[in-house]
C-alpha cells in the first residue's frame, strides 16, 4: 500500500533510477487511460449532441415546390420554407428598373440586381431581416415599404429596396436569396 | 481543511468553498472495509444508472410530446427520424430495467449482510424511499409512450387507489384530472416523471451522506477497528468499482443493442385504445412480485394493502430483525431462510407474469404468505432462537491469519496489529 502511494506521487526529481523508470511507466499508463477515457466520453456524447440536430423528417421538409402562375405583376406572396417566410414578388418594370438603377459600390452590402435574381421579374428572398430576425413589412401593397419601395422592418427600421438589398437602418446585409431553381416558367423548387 | 493544495486556483476556491476537500474526503480518503466484495459495487452502478436515466431522459424530452393525440407518434418519430433517437430511447427503456435489477441486488445484499441494522437504520430507510420513488417514476414513464400497455397499466394502477373506502374515488379522480385516463393524466404524469428523478437524486445524496457518516458495512458485518481493517476508497475501490462497472455496461449494452425489447411488452407498440383492453395485461418485470401479491388476495382493498405493505414492511425491518449479528455468514439458520426469501420473490415474480387463475393463484398466495412470514415472524423469532457462529475479532484477522472464524475464546484476546 505504501509502495503504491509512493510511486503515484513519485514525480519528483529526487527519486532513484529505479523509481524514475516506474514513474515514467506510470505516467504512460495515466496518459493512455486518460486517452481511452476521452475517446469513450466523446463517443458517448456524440449521439446526444447529434440528436439535437434536425431529424430526418425535418430534413425531408427542406425543399418545396411553388406554383407562380397565379401571382400577378406587382403582387407578392409569402410561402413557408423550413419554417421561415419566403417572399416571392412579381416585380413591375419600374421596380426592376429602380433595382438596376443603383450605383452598386455605394450600397452597404454591394450586390448587383442580376446577381440576386434568376429571372428579372421574379424576386425571391428569405423574408427575415438580417438585423435580428423580424419579418419585414411590404408584402401587401398597403404595407409601409420604406423609402426604397421594397420592405421596411418594423422592429428597428431597416429599409430594403426592390432587390431586397439593405439601404438604410441597422441591418448589416441584404435579405438572403434562398437556393431555388425554375422547374418551368411558372414553377420553382425552393431548397 | 486538512488538504493543502499546491495549485493556487484550487487553493483559492477550496478555502472559500471546500468542494475539493469534500470530494477528497468522501471519494479518496474515505475508508472502505478491506473485505468488501463486488456486491458493494451495486450502489455505484445504481448511482451511475440514475445519471444515465436523467441525461437520456432530458434528451428524449426534447423530442417527446405529452399529448394523447401526438405522444405515440412522437415516440415513433424518436425511433425513426431523430438522430440516434433509437439509441437514446433504448438506453432509457432498458436503463429502467437495469436500474431495478441493480437496486434489487443492492437491496438483497443489504438483507444478506444485515446492512440495515444499527447504526444504518436511516441509511436503509432512505434507500426504501428511493425504491418507492423509483417505482412511481418508472410507472409514470411507462405511461408516456401512450401504447396499449401504457394506457391499461395506468388504468389498473390508478384504480388501485379506488380500493380505499370513501377517499378512494376522489383520489382516483384527482390522479386522472377527469373521468378517465386522458390528456390531463398524461400531462401530469410527464411533469412528475421529469420531476421525480431529481427528488431521487436528492435522496441519493442523503443516502450517501448517511453512509459516509456510519461507514460501509462489509461481508463480516463487524465494525472496522482500525486502519488495518480499511483501505482508502481511491485507488482501491475506484478501480474495483470501475472494473465492475465495465462488466455491468457490457450486460446493459447487450440488452440495448441485441435485445432492446426483450424486457418490454409487444402490446405497447399498439397505440392506446380506451375501448379495448389487451387480453393479458402484465406490468414490467420489476413490478411482477408486487403485482402477484395484489392478485393473491381475494379482496380489492386487501390486495392493495398487501401490496403496499410489502414495501412498507421494509421501513420497519431494522426493528423486526432482533439479531445483533449483521452478516448472514455467521447466522447459519438465517442464511438458509434468506435464500427462501429470494426464491419466494422470484416465484412471486413468475406467478405475477402468469394469468391469475388455477395453480398460479395458489403459488402467488404461498409466495405472499412466505414473504410476510419472513419479515413479520421469522426475523423477530430467529434473533432469539438462532445460535450465531463466533465472529472474527477483526476484519483483517481472518485475511492475515488463515481463514474462517476463530474459536470463541479468541474474542477475549486483545486485538493485534496487522
Amino acid at each position: 500500500m505504501s509502495d503504491t502511494t509512493h510511486s503515484a506521487g513519485g514525480h519528483g526529481g529526487q527519486a532513484s533510477g529505479h523509481d524514475d523508470e516506474g514513474a515514467s511507466r506510470r505516467d504512460f499508463l495515466y496518459l493512455a487511460t486518460a486517452a481511452v477515457g476521452a475517446v469513450g466520453v466523446v463517443g458517448a456524447v456524440w449521439p446526444f449532441v447529434s440528436s439535437m440536430n434536425p431529424a430526418a423528417d425535418t430534413l425531408a421538409l427542406s425543399s418545396i415546390d411553388v406554383d407562380l402562375s397565379p401571382v400577378q405583376v406587382g403582387q407578392s406572396i409569402t410561402v413557408t420554407w423550413r419554417g421561415k417566410p419566403v417572399f416571392i414578388r412579381h416585380r413591375t418594370a419600374e421596380e426592376i428598373a429602380a433595382a438596376r438603377d443603383v450605383k452598386v459600390a455605394d450600397l452597404p452590402d454591394p450586390q448587383a440586381d442580376d446577381q440576386r435574381v434568376k429571372k428579372a421579374e421574379w424576386l425571391i428572398l428569405v423574408g427575415i431581416c438580417t438585423h435580428l430576425g423580424c419579418v419585414p413589412l411590404g408584402q401587401k401593397n398597403t404595407d409601409p415599404r420604406g423609402e426604397f419601395g421594397g420592405w421596411f422592418c418594423p422592429c428597428h427600421g431597416s429599409q430594403y429596396d426592390t432587390s431586397g438589398r439593405i439601404r438604410k437602418g441597422p441591418a448589416p446585409a441584404n435579405l438572403v436569396v434562398p437556393p431555388y431553381a425554375f422547374l418551368s416558367d411558372t414553377q420553382i423548387r425552393l431548397g | 481543511m486538512a488538504a493543502n493544495y499546491t495549485n493556487p486556483i484550487v487553493r483559492w476556491i477550496d478555502s472559500r468553498l471546500p468542494v475539493f476537500t469534500m470530494m477528497r474526503h468522501e471519494y479518496y480518503d474515505y475508508q472502505m472495509p478491506r473485505n468488501c466484495n463486488y456486491l458493494w459495487s451495486f450502489g455505484a452502478f445504481a448511482a451511475i444508472t440514475l445519471m444515465i436515466m436523467i441525461v437520456t431522459g432530458i434528451f428524449l424530452a426534447m423530442n417527446y410530446t405529452d399529448n394523447t393525440l401526438l405522444a405515440f407518434t412522437s415516440v415513433e418519430r424518436i425511433m425513426r427520424d431523430v438522430n440516434y433517437g433509437w439509441l437514446l430511447r433504448y438506453i432509457h427503456m432498458n436503463g429502467a430495467s437495469m436500474f431495478f435489477i441493480v437496486v434489487y441486488i443492492h437491496v438483497f445484499r443489504g438483507l444478506y449482510y444485515g446492512s440495515y441494522k444499527s447504526p444504518r437504520e436511516i441509511l436503509w430507510m432512505l434507500g426504501v424511499v428511493i425504491l418507492i420513488l423509483m417505482m412511481a417514476t418508472a410507472f409514470m414513464g411507462y405511461v408516456l409512450p401512450w401504447g396499449q400497455m401504457s394506457f391499461w397499466g395506468a388504468t389498473v394502477i390508478t384504480n388501485l387507489f379506488s380500493a380505499f373506502p370513501i377517499i378512494g374515488d376522489p383520489i382516483v379522480t384527482l390522479l386522472w384530472g377527469g373521468f378517465s385516463i386522458d390528456n390531463p393524466t398524461l400531462n401530469r404524469f410527464f411533469a412528475l416523471h421529469y420531476l421525480l428523478p431529481f427528488l431521487i437524486l436528492g435522496v441519493v445524496v442523503l443516502h450517501v451522506a448517511a453512509l459516509h457518516i456510519v461507514g460501509s458495512n462489509n461481508p463480516y458485518g463487524i465494525d472496522m477497528k482500525g486502519p488495518q481493517d480499511g483501505l482508502p476508497f481511491h485507488p482501491y475501490f475506484t478501480i474495483k468499482d470501475g472494473f465492475a462497472l465495465v462488466l455491468f455496461f457490457l450486460v446493459y449494452a447487450c440488452f440495448v443493442f441485441f435485445a432492446p425489447n426483450y424486457l418490454g411488452h409487444a402490446d405497447n407498440y399498439i397505440p392506446a385504445n380506451p375501448l379495448v383492453t389487451p387480453s393479458h395485461i402484465v406490468p414490467e418485470w420489476y413490478f411482477l412480485p408486487f403485482y402477484a401479491m395484489l392478485r393473491a388476495v381475494p379482496s380489492k382493498l386487501g390486495g392493495v394493502l398487501t401490496m403496499f405493505s410489502s414495501l412498507l414492511v421494509l421501513f420497519v425491518l431494522p426493528w423486526l430483525d432482533t439479531s445483533k449479528i449483521r452478516s448472514a455468514k455467521f447466522r447459519p439458520i438465517y442464511k438458509q431462510f434468506f435464500w427462501f426469501l429470494v426464491a419466494a420473490c422470484l416465484v412471486l415474480g413468475y406467478a405475477g407474469s402468469q394469468p391469475a387463475e388455477g395453480i398460479w393463484l395458489v403459488v402467488a398466495r404461498v409466495g405472499a404468505v412466505y414473504y410476510f412470514f419472513h419479515f413479520l415472524i421469522l426475523l423477530p423469532l430467529l434473533g432469539k432462537l438462532e445460535r450465531p457462529l463466533p465472529l472474527p475479532t477483526s476484519i483483517s484477522e481472518p485475511v492475515l491469519k488463515g481463514s474462517g472464524p476463530v474459536p470463541a475464546g479468541a474474542h477475549a484476546k486483545p486485538m493485534e496489529k496487522a
